[in-house]
């Protein structure tokens, strides 16, 4: 395999300090002794994250996001490995037009999905309510979800499934016993690609969130719109350590790369 | 023979499908054809939102030139960013597909990580640097680059390299995914027929990753028109883009209809875009597909 020259190696440095450097920025801040926006530079202190125990409404926008991500990521699987099977399995008309309309959430702005669910919701009676948050939440990492579970059902070797039947076992069995094992990858890293999606989404949410029920991701960015302050960096340092530590998990488990190269198709 | 093999299908694919399908009708479609409906509402400060059909916002949209400006101004970010994102991201790929195992795992993890980032956290982290008091202005004077702070926050440029930092590695994920299909046989080849490194990457390495350059940019440019929370933080309320626009005068003006008016505009203008883009992709590169 080649190797780089000097010139790509600087370049690739340049580009991994813009990448990191913001994140880093946040983090180091988010230390500062001072009550104001500083660099630490006397020394490091831990008062701004004892202060968001002050600030319960971060806690709890932590404890509904993360509630929100599970809800709405597990009803999406459930509604994606039945339309995976039917997409991998068969060649009916309006396939290819069924697929389109699944994915369609990855091609629509989130500032319209946001809009359409406020009006939406708001006419039916659920506007700012946690029903409201999990459907358009399930709508969001549907196309995440079908996709990586869609990618395994086609790679599936069905021989498996004809030697269950022809020893006499029913659909149910078959599904339970055979197929679900073998798919079990993709919904398990579907799963997951869903519920970071849904932690991550704030553009959409903006517009269904209410003081009641709102997302983290939100809570910080209506927080930032007003000001900008120790308190939010260290709200935020605090939400990327934790996104580093799942990171790495995922990254031993599956390889990141394969976690999003499989979702980029 | 179970009914499942059955090639055709019959009942069995719209039996498993159904639930999703339902759900899809009732909760995608239907509000986004009541939000069409919402852009022919009239509306006043007074009245509130009143069910007629009428072309006003529309008409306002098309005629007011303070709406042409903020349309005009996120095409021009959302173009600008794409390029800058393609001319680092895609050199990055091919850097990263050529190091050695051990670095290339551990800087894939760096460069893509940050996508599993709250776009908020990374937004902010721009708008600690950008103050006339943040690190780069700092540096800038410091060094004499600079004899007063440049101005980063509420302008475009700062929006533009808020967003290439967010959206660049997606056209990494893009090309990098390209080079892995690569045969590297038909580089040797090149090589070995007496083709210079330059002339391999022209002739060779580069007209094949093309499709992954171009989808990549077509994702970037969907996501920089309709971002919102990074032109919102570092942009603020003087620098609107059309997903700002509409925000405004959804939960500040209140005034609905002109809002679904704003978002259903920049819905179909974005899908024109992409679909031109995508059938240009596919005939400019047919044989790639074949």
């Amino acid at each position: 395999m080649s190797r780089n020259g000097p010139i790509a190696l600087i370049f690739h440095a340049l580009f991994v300090a813009f990448i990191l450097v913001p994140i880093v920025i946040v983090c180091i801040v988010a230390f500062t002794p001072e009550g104001y926006l500083s660099l630490p530079t006397n020394g490091l202190s831990l008062r701004w994250f004892r202060a968001i125990a002050d600030y319960p409404e971060f806690v709890r926008a932590l404890r509904d996001s993360l509630w929100l991500a599970a809800l709405s990521s597990t009803i999406a699987v459930l509604f994606a490995v039945p339309a995976a099977l039917a997409i991998a399995r068969h060649r009916f008309a309006g396939r290819e037009a069924m697929l389109a309309f699944f994915m369609s959430p990855l091609m629509i702005p989130h500032v319209v999905l946001g809009i359409a669910f406020l009006r939406f919701f708001t006419t039916i009676g659920i506007g700012g309510t946690f029903v409201g948050l999990v459907l358009s939440h399930i709508v969001i990492v549907m196309p995440f979800a079908l996709r990586l579970v869609l990618a395994a059902s086609i790679g599936m070797d069905r021989a498996v499934e004809h030697a269950a039947i022809s020893l006499g076992a029913g659909p149910i069995t078959v599904f339970r016993r055979v197929t679900l094992p073998l798919i079990l990858p993709g919904v398990v890293s579907g799963w997951i690609l869903a519920f970071i999606t849904s932690f991550d989404e704030v553009t959409m949410t903006v517009f269904i969130a209410s003081p009641s029920t709102i997302t983290l991701p939100v809570r910080m960015f209506l927080y930032i719109q007003d000001n900008i302050d120790p308190l939010v960096t260290s709200v935020s340092a605090a939400l990327v350590f934790l996104t580093v530590i799942v990171m790495v998990i995922l990254d031993r488990l599956f390889g990141l790369d394969r976690l999003f190269i499989g979702a980029g198709r | 023979m179970s009914a499942k093999e059955t090639a055709s299908g019959g009942r069995a694919p719209w039996l498993l499908a159904g639930p999703a399908l339902l759900f899809f009708v009732g909760i995608v479609l239907v509000p986004i054809v009541m939000t069409g409906l919402l852009s022919f509402h009239d509306w006043g400060p007074y009245k509130g939102i009143e069910t007629v059909i009428t072309l006003k916002n529309w008409r306002e949209i098309a005629t007011d030139s303070y709406f042409f400006e903020i349309f005009l101004r996120t095409f021009r970010i959302a173009l600008l960013v794409t390029v800058i994102s393609v001319l680092i991201g895609a050199p990055e790929a091919y850097i990263l597909n050529r190091m050695e195992k051990t670095w290339r795992s551990f800087f894939l993890v760096i460069v893509l990580g940050p996508l599993l980032i709250s776009v908020v956290a990374r937004t902010l982290g721009w708008a600690l640097l950008f103050g006339s008091t943040g690190l780069i202005n700092v540096t800038l004077v410091r060094l004499g680059i600079v004899a007063s702070p440049i101005q980063f926050m509420f302008t475009e440029t700062g929006v533009v390299i808020a967003l290439v930092h967010v959206l660049a590695p997606l056209v990494v994920i893009s090309v990098w995914a390209s080079l892995q299909r690569l045969d590297p046989q038909i580089e040797n080849a090149a090589i070995s027929l007496g083709g210079s490194g330059f002339t391999v990457f022209r002739r060779i390495i580069l007209p094949q990753v093309m499709p992954g350059v171009l989808s990549g940019a077509i994702v970037v440019f969907a996501l920089a028109a309709s971002a919102f929370a990074t032109p919102a933080i570092i942009g603020g309320r003087r620098l609107k883009v059309a997903s700002t626009l509409a925000y405004d005068e959804f939960l500040n003006t209140l005034n609905w209809p002109l809002g679904a008016a704003v978002a259903i505009l920049l819905l179909v203008g974005l899908a024109a875009i992409i679909a031109g883009s995508n059938r240009f992709v596919e005939r400019r590169y047919s044989e790639m597909f074949r």
